[in-house]
C-alpha cells in the first residue's frame, strides 16, 4: 500500500492552481495518506487540466480497481477518464467493484 | 431430483400434521420455495381473504439447491398474503434453517387455520407434532429460540419463530431464525401471529445427495461456480470485508440516498453510519463497531455482519444483555434507522437494529415509519403529549425509545406498529407515506435512480429493492452501466431483472450470487440438480411465469394498474441536491412500455396471450 504526504501532491504554486477534492472508499482508502483515511478524502490543488485518470496515476491506484468513478456525482466512463479535468471545487470520488442491497 | 418430494401440511384448527406429496408437475414449472410456494397459495387461498383471519395460509418453502453444497444453499421463502399490502407476501431468509428444513426430509410445509391457543411446531426429521407453546408467548424471538433448545436439550436444532412483533401483530413483523437472519418484509410475522404460531423448530438427520439428480455433474458445477465467486472482487472481497454497507458513501455521493423521509437525497452524516465507519475505532472505547463477518449455510461470500456497542452508550450502558456482539446493521437497516430518520449515531442505530432482531421486525419498515413520524412531529401534527417522546429528525434517543415501545407494543409504539402508511393516514397526512402498495421504501431514492422508480412502482410485494435491481446496472455497471437518469431502456431491463430473480428465489440460493453469477452460472447446478429440462430458455420462462402468477394473485385481492405508482413527493418534488438536482421520478415515460414488454394490457393485465404463453 503507499503512503504520500498530500503535500506531495499540490500544485505548482503559481496561483492558477485548482482547487478540488478526492475521496477514496473502501479498500482504496489505503491509498490515501495515513491521516486522511479515516475521512475517506483530501483536498486537492492541482494543475489545470489535470484529468481524472492522471489522478488515478499519481496516487498510484489500480486502474481495474477504479470501477467506479463519481465526479459529484456523476458517472465518468472509462474512456473519458483520461480527458475528463477536473474543475474547481469538484469532487472526485472512486471505489473499487463494490455491491450490497 | 433435489426435492425430497414431500410436503408437511399443518392445520392448527384441527392440531394436525400430515404428509403429503409434492406436486412434481407443478415442481417442473416453478422450480421451488418462491415460485413453487406461490403455486401452493395461489391455489388454495381466496386472494381477497383478510390476511390476518384463518383463512389465509403460510407456505415455508425452500428450494432445489437449499441444503446442498452449492454456494448460498441454504435459502428459504415464506409465502403468504401481506398484511401490510394486501398484496402477495414473500420473504427470503437465509441462515440455517433452511437447510436444517430440507435435512428432515421437507421441500415445504403448509401452514392453515389458527390454534386455539399458542403452539409451536416441533419437527425431527419425519415426526412432526405441534405442541404447548403458553410459556413461550411474550417472549422475544432470541428467548423463544434458546428456550426451545433447552426444552428439546438440542442445541443443533434451528428456530424460525417469531418476537413479541409478531404476537402483537406490528405490520411489519418479521419472522427470525438463527438469531438474526430474518424472513424480513410484508409482515409475514403477523400473519403467524395471527395464527397462534410462535415458531417451528426443525432437526433433520438425513442428508440431501441421494436427491441430486447428477450427482458428479453437480460437483463439477458447484465447484466452477464457487471459483467464479472467489475471482470476483464484489463477492470474493467487497462483500466480506464491508457487507452490502459498503453502498452508503456510494449512493450518498450519487445523491440517491433518500433521507428525512425522502425530503432530501443527501445525508450529511452517511460516513458516520458507513462500512468504512464500522471498521473505525471509536474514539470512546477504542475499539471498532464491526467485531468480524458471518455467513449463511454452505455461503462462500460472508457479508453478514457481527457487530458490538460501545458498553458505555447510552442505549445499553445499563443492559448488559446487549453488551455483546450480535448482528449488525447491513446497509438498508443503516439507512432506515440512520439517513431516513437523519440520525448519525452508528452505535444507536446497531441497537436499534438489534432489538429489531430481538422481537422480529423489519428494520426498514420500522425505520421509514420512525421517518414518517418525524415529519409529521416537525410539521406539529405529531407532538410529544401524544407520542410521549421528544422525536425531532436526528435524535438518536427518539430512535431508541421508539423502537423499544414498538417492540414491545406499547404506547405510541402500537401506531408505529401501523407502518407509514396507515399512521399517516391517520394522521390526515397520507401523502407523507414513502411506501408503494403499503410497503415502505427501502434505501434508493426513484428520483435520482429512474429505473429503480419503475422497480418500486411495479413491485409486487410493494416497495422494495429485491425484486429486479436495478441499482446493479445504474449504479454499479452490473451487467451493464446505465445512465441513472435514463428512462429508455430500462422496462426491458427491469423485466429481466425482475424473471432473473424469480428464478434465483426459487432455487434455494441467495441472490447476492448475481453480483458475480449470471443465470449461465446458475444454470448448470440446477440441470445437475434437477431431474428434467432446466434450460436456459425454460428458467427465464419460469421466472416470467412465477412473476405474473404474483400479479395475478395481486389482481384478485383487489389490486390495480392505479397501486403501480408511487407517492407524489417522488413524482413532484425534485431532488433538492446531488447530481440529479432537480429531477423527479418520470414514471409515466417508463410505465406504458413496462406493460407492453410484459404481454399486459394498458390496464396493467396480462393479456389472453400472454397467459396462454406462460400457462398460466
Amino acid at each position: 500500500m503507499q503512503c504520500f504526504s498530500g503535500a506531495a501532491f499540490r500544485g505548482v504554486g503559481n496561483g492558477l492552481e485548482v482547487k478540488a477534492e478526492l475521496k477514496l472508499y473502501a479498500s482504496l482508502s489505503d491509498y490515501l495518506p495515513t491521516e486522511s483515511r479515516k475521512t475517506n478524502r483530501i483536498e486537492l490543488e492541482i494543475e489545470p487540466g489535470t484529468t481524472v485518470l492522471d489522478l488515478i496515476d499519481r496516487y498510484r491506484l489500480p486502474q481495474h480497481l477504479c470501477k467506479l468513478v463519481l465526479i459529484d456525482g456523476s458517472f465518468v466512463p472509462p474512456e473519458d477518464r483520461g480527458v475528463r479535468a477536473l474543475r474547481e471545487g469538484e469532487v472526485l470520488a472512486i471505489w473499487p467493484p463494490v455491491a450490497g442491497g | 431430483m433435489a426435492w425430497t418430494k414431500k410436503i408437511l401440511r399443518v392445520n392448527l384448527n384441527a392440531g394436525t400434521c400430515s404428509t403429503e406429496p409434492l406436486n412434481m408437475e407443478w415442481a417442473h414449472q416453478y422450480l421451488g420455495q418462491r415460485g413453487l410456494g406461490t403455486k401452493y397459495l395461489v391455489s388454495e387461498i381466496d386472494p381477497k381473504v383478510d390476511p390476518l383471519a384463518p383463512g389465509n395460509k403460510m407456505m415455508f418453502t425452500t428450494g432445489p439447491l437449499t441444503g446442498t453444497m452449492a454456494s448460498t444453499g441454504g435459502r428459504y421463502s415464506v409465502i403468504t398474503k401481506g398484511p401490510l399490502t394486501g398484496a402477495i407476501a414473500c420473504s427470503n431468509s437465509g441462515g440455517f434453517f433452511g437447510a436444517e428444513l430440507k435435512f428432515a426430509g421437507w421441500d415445504m410445509i403448509i401452514i392453515e387455520g389458527k390454534a386455539a391457543k399458542p403452539v409451536y411446531l416441533s419437527i425431527v426429521d419425519d415426526q412432526a407434532e405441534l405442541r404447548d407453546a403458553g410459556h413461550l408467548w411474550g417472549k422475544t424471538a432470541w428467548v423463544t429460540e434458546e428456550e426451545i433448545k433447552k426444552t428439546h436439550q438440542d442445541p443443533l436444532l434451528r428456530v424460525s419463530c417469531i418476537g413479541r412483533a409478531g404476537e402483537n401483530q406490528v405490520l411489519f413483523a418479521a419472522i427470525m431464525n438463527d438469531q438474526h437472519r430474518a424472513a424480513g418484509r410484508s409482515g409475514v410475522g403477523a400473519v403467524m401471529g395471527s395464527k397462534n404460531l410462535k415458531a417451528i423448530a426443525v432437526r433433520g438427520t438425513k442428508s440431501t445427495p441421494a436427491n441430486i439428480a447428477n450427482p458428479a455433474e453437480f460437483v463439477k458445477a458447484v465447484n466452477a461456480a464457487k471459483k467464479v465467486l472467489a475471482a470476483n472482487p464484489v463477492t470474493g472481497q467487497g462483500l466480506p470485508t464491508y457487507g452490502t454497507q459498503v453502498l452508503m458513501n456510494v449512493i450518498n455521493e450519487m445523491g440517491a440516498l433518500p433521507t428525512r423521509n425522502h425530503q432530501d437525497v443527501q445525508f450529511e452524516k452517511a460516513s458516520a453510519i458507513s462500512g468504512e465507519a464500522m471498521h473505525e475505532k471509536r474514539p470512546s472505547d477504542g475499539k471498532a463497531n464491526l467485531v468480524t463477518n458471518g455467513a449463511c449455510f454452505g455461503c462462500t461470500i460472508a457479508c453478514g455482519r457481527i457487530s458490538k456497542i460501545d458498553p458505555g452508550h447510552f442505549s445499553i450502558k445499563d443492559k448488559p444483555q446487549y453488551q455483546g456482539a450480535s448482528g449488525g446493521v447491513e446497509y438498508e437497516a443503516a439507512w432506515a434507522l440512520g439517513a431516513a430518520n437523519g440520525v448519525g449515531d452508528l452505535d444507536a442505530l446497531t441497537y436499534a437494529n438489534f432489538l429489531c432482531n430481538e422481537d422480529g421486525m423489519d428494520p426498514i419498515s420500522f425505520g421509514a415509519t420512525v421517518g414518517a413520524a418525524m415529519e409529521l412531529y416537525q410539521l406539529g401534527i405529531l407532538t410529544k403529549e401524544e407520542t410521549g417522546v421528544d422525536m425531532p429528525f436526528g435524535s438518536a434517543e427518539a430512535l431508541v425509545k421508539l423502537t423499544e415501545m414498538t417492540a414491545k407494543g406499547e404506547g405510541f409504539g402500537k401506531i408505529i406498529g401501523l407502518g407509514s402508511k396507515r399512521m399517516c393516514a391517520k394522521y390526515g397526512r397520507p401523502e407523507l407515506s414513502m411506501t408503494v402498495k403499503g410497503q415502505e421504501f427501502p434505501a434508493y431514492d426513484g428520483r435520482a435512480l429512474q429505473g429503480m422508480g419503475l422497480e418500486y412502482a411495479t413491485s409486487n410485494r410493494g416497495a422494495c429493492h429485491l425484486r429486479g435491481y436495478m441499482v446493479s446496472t445504474e449504479v454499479l455497471g452490473v451487467p451493464v452501466k446505465m445512465d441513472p437518469m435514463a428512462t429508455e431502456g430500462k422496462a426491458p431491463m427491469l423485466k429481466a431483472f425482475q424473471d432473473t430473480t424469480a428464478v434465483v428465489d426459487s432455487s434455494g440460493l441467495c441472490v447476492f450470487t448475481t453480483f458475480a453469477w449470471a443465470l449461465p452460472d446458475i444454470q448448470p447446478q440446477i440441470q445437475a440438480a434437477c431431474e428434467g429440462d432446466w434450460s436456459m430458455d425454460k428458467l427465464m420462462l419460469v421466472g416470467e411465469r412465477i412473476w405474473n402468477l404474483e400479479r395475478e394473485f395481486n389482481l384478485g385481492a383487489g389490486l390495480t394498474h392505479k397501486d403501480d405508482t408511487l407517492p407524489p413527493r417522488l413524482l413532484k418534488e425534485p431532488c433538492k441536491t446531488g447530481a440529479q438536482k432537480g429531477k423527479v421520478c418520470e414514471l409515466d415515460k417508463m410505465l406504458p412500455e413496462y406493460y407492453q414488454v410484459r404481454g399486459w394490457s394498458k390496464d396493467g393485465i396480462p393479456t389472453p396471450d400472454t397467459r396462454a404463453r406462460l400457462g398460466l
